[in-house]
């Protein structure tokens, strides 16, 4: 059976600012609104407008007992706070997380488990990562907070020549694997160049670490925790923008959902759709778009681990003749390429082992 | 000591028993014997690359001797004298730089990287200076677990440049750590001097910068070094802060064996620091005045350290390379499906082409 594929590559950029009040980083907009008594606070200059996609929750888990509504920081301070109660090992540093974070990700944890445990750091990223690396080397739990992905590159070197290569290059005699570096990723409208990066694509072919990008609260606790559980060095982008518009009912306890298993969120026969973050919800609403305006059938797949990634899932043969395969992400257009100039080596891999033609 | 090994200060006097100033002196001069051995090999094509120690093993040995051996030790690359005197086997070093079966590295990196878990040296990588906000990391982390472990992190005044120590000192004063920064200022990094490195008042001068008490010592004086970190070591560790050693001395030998030193320096002034301020004939001819040691046991000596070495060197010779499967474990804890995929096209090719693919030399 011939199959063909094509690649249709998008990227996606946000369009409209959100107009919700995000904490620390936006608090420039109200003011500037005051400055003058002759300013209009109703004209069209001064309104910032809506997000232009809508947060899905996904339907309340059941599996893990009771759950809470919480937002995605809040979400995160919950798998801090099992992590902090269970591994008295584990410490939570980097810039401003003891009074609560810049996005209130550790909102009393330093009140909660004492000032040992969550503790701010100097300014400076390749420290905080370096530092991380040791902690973990001594078998300790690290999680490091970078404030902003935009800022990761100066732990670039201690990400990539160290911290990934820990376990090969000692012969596993040592290894970084209890560390976990989080970081808000990714557009919030207002962010401009540097509040607003998805920089996985630094990191995706990077041998010896795992990169994952959770789309909801749900999500962002069960991954969060496996990364923190997991015995590799860990990267964790949050979706900054979901920070507070993304509020789900969460389990409390701690549950886990792993690694380099990607979603399918939705089944469809014409074209899968790949995503992560915040474009699983735009891409649910371009998959009904399709689906009403140009009656195509789409797949939905939340690629949730970008390294190690799950090719099984996403490169699944279909029984249909023609195969399309749209990948959408925030990082440009350029970067994406890379990682699927690799990805189409497995699929041609993949069509070949099942006996198509490409 | 004095360049003659005389006791200057006889308050500062470490007072070391015989038998363990002895072993100073072996295992300094052990050093000296396989730093020669292993530099020949390279030359012979027999390994690949090595770095020798030739002028600094008083900043190894007595910074090693002042610690516990549950300290955890985090090197650059010019500190094999901290390993051995630890009691790494010859066999491992050899192996290592031999990167074949019996290599705990598993053959992955070049020569002089060596590491131990046993003997709580953490594994060398390459890029410089990296290990200096890891070890104020670990230190942390054990401080926290309050068992009297301190953490010491070797690194060049060449290394000291970077943003990294910058970010590990302060760190390691900012948050307290348990921690001795030993900087080995040999006036080199490859072919750069000192006064092209720096402009201050070298690497000691920068402590107090950051609330972190130093102390500049003599790098060839084996007691000095010693009695150095011994005091910093107990400090740390009473008071959960970090400590700065300078230890001043000079790099005899070429940075590496894709160096030809002689580029840049003048044969004079090496052979200055040779014959004139070397830690191996300083602690001799302490030994000596001492009546510890004479010619005939210095003859003796040198056969047998040289036997001992080429034992080892031979035997790594003729040992197997590690398996082909070992370039791709330990990536990850487990081996993920991809790599379990590249493995087995690797070995399909490889069976397909043993013409090509020398199998028999391999652990397989």
């Amino acid at each position: 059976m011939a199959a063909a594929v094509r690649f249709l590559l998008k990227s996606a950029a946000c369009s409209k600012a959100s107009n919700v009040t995000n904490g620390v980083h936006s608090g420039l907009g109200p003011a500037s609104l005051r400055l003058s008594p002759k300013c209009d606070p109703h004209s069209r200059t001064q309104t910032r407008h809506a997000a232009h996609f809508t947060f899905q929750a996904d339907p309340t888990p059941t599996e893990y007992g009771q759950t809470q509504k919480m937002n995605l920081f809040q979400s995160i301070t919950s798998a801090l706070d099992n992590t902090l109660s269970k591994d008295p090992t584990a410490v939570i540093f980097g810039e401003d997380v003891a009074f609560g974070g810049v996005f209130r990700c550790t909102v009393g944890l330093r009140d909660k488990y004492g000032q040992d445990r969550v503790f701010n750091t100097p300014l400076c990223e390749q420290g905080i990562v370096g530092f991380g690396i040791g902690i973990a080397v001594t078998g300790a739990t690290a999680v490091a907070e970078i404030q902003f992905a935009d800022y990761i590159y100066p732990a670039f070197d201690q990400i990539v020549n160290e911290a990934a290569k820990y376990r090969y290059r000692s012969g596993n005699l040592f290894d970084c694997g209890s560390l976990t570096i989080r970081a808000p990723w990714g557009c919030v409208g207002h962010g401009s160049l540097y509040h607003s990066q998805s920089p996985e694509a630094f990191f995706a072919h990077c041998p010896g670490v795992k990169i994952v990008i959770p789309r909801s609260p749900v999500q962002a606790k069960g991954l969060l925790l496996s990364c923190i559980e997991d015995k590799n060095p860990c990267i964790f982008f949050e979706p900054k923008i979901l920070y507070r518009a993304a509020v789900e009912q969460v389990p409390v306890e701690p549950y886990h959902i792993p690694l380099s298993q990607a979603e399918v969120l939705q089944e469809g026969s014409d074209v899968t759709l790949v995503a992560w973050g915040t474009q699983v919800h735009v891409m649910r609403e371009v998959a009904n778009m399709a689906q009403e305006k140009l009656g195509v059938s789409c797949e939905l797949i939340d690629l949730q681990t970008i390294l190690p990634w799950d090719t099984d899932t996403v490169c699944k043969v279909r029984c249909s003749s023609i195969l399309y395969l749209i990948c959408v992400s925030e990082e440009g257009q350029f970067n994406i390429y890379f990682l699927f100039i690799k990805s189409f080596h497995i699929i041609t891999w993949a069509a070949s082992s099942s006996n198509t033609s490409i | 000591m004095d360049r003659q090994g005389q006791i200057i200060n006889p308050a500062e006097d470490p007072q070391l028993p015989k038998e363990e100033v002895l072993n100073f002196y072996q295992t300094m001069t052990l050093l000296n014997t396989m730093d020669r051995i292993l530099y020949e090999s390279q030359r012979q094509g027999r390994i690949s690359f090595y770095m020798t120690n030739y002028g600094e093993e008083g900043t190894h040995i007595g910074s090693a001797a002042a610690l516990k051996p549950t300290d955890l030790v985090f090197g650059q690359y010019r500190e094999a004298g901290v390993l051995l005197y630890r009691g790494f086997p010859l066999d491992r070093f050899m192996a290592q730089c031999y990167a074949n079966a019996d290599d705990l590295g598993k053959g992955r990196q070049m020569p002089v990287h060596y590491g131990s878990k046993e003997h709580n040296f953490v594994t060398i990588s390459s890029p410089l200076a990296t290990q200096i906000p890891q070890a104020a990391g670990a230190a942390y982390a054990l401080k926290r677990e309050n068992a009297d472990h301190a953490v010491i992190c070797y690194f060049g005044e060449g290394a000291a440049s970077e943003g990294d120590a910058h970010a590990g000192f302060n760190f390691a004063a900012t948050l307290e750590c348990p921690i001795i920064f030993f900087c080995r200022n040999n006036g080199y990094a490859i072919s750069t001097p000192t006064n092209e490195q720096y402009r201050g008042d070298g690497i000691a001068a920068r402590g107090p910068g950051y609330g972190m008490m130093s102390i500049r010592v003599d790098g060839n004086d084996v007691f000095a070094v010693y009695n150095a970190t011994k005091e910093a070591r107990r400090r740390a560790t009473a008071e959960n802060q970090p400590f700065l050693i300078e230890a001043m001395t000079y790099r005899i030998g070429h940075h590496s064996t894709s160096d030809d030193s002689s580029a840049y320096r003048s044969v004079d002034e090496v052979n200055y620091w040779d014959k004139q301020d070397h830690p191996i004939s300083r602690l001799r001819q302490h030994m000596v005045s001492r009546g510890w040691w004479d010619e005939e046991q210095e003859r003796a000596w040198r056969k047998q350290s040289r036997r001992r070495v080429m034992e080892a060197f031979e035997q790594a010779e003729r040992r197997l390379k590690p398996s082909l499967d070992l370039m791709f474990t330990d990536v990850y804890n487990e081996l993920p499906p991809h790599l379990h995929r590249q493995r087995q096209d690797m070995w399909r090719h490889v069976k397909q082409h043993t013409e090509h693919y020398p199998l028999e030399q391999y652990d397989n």
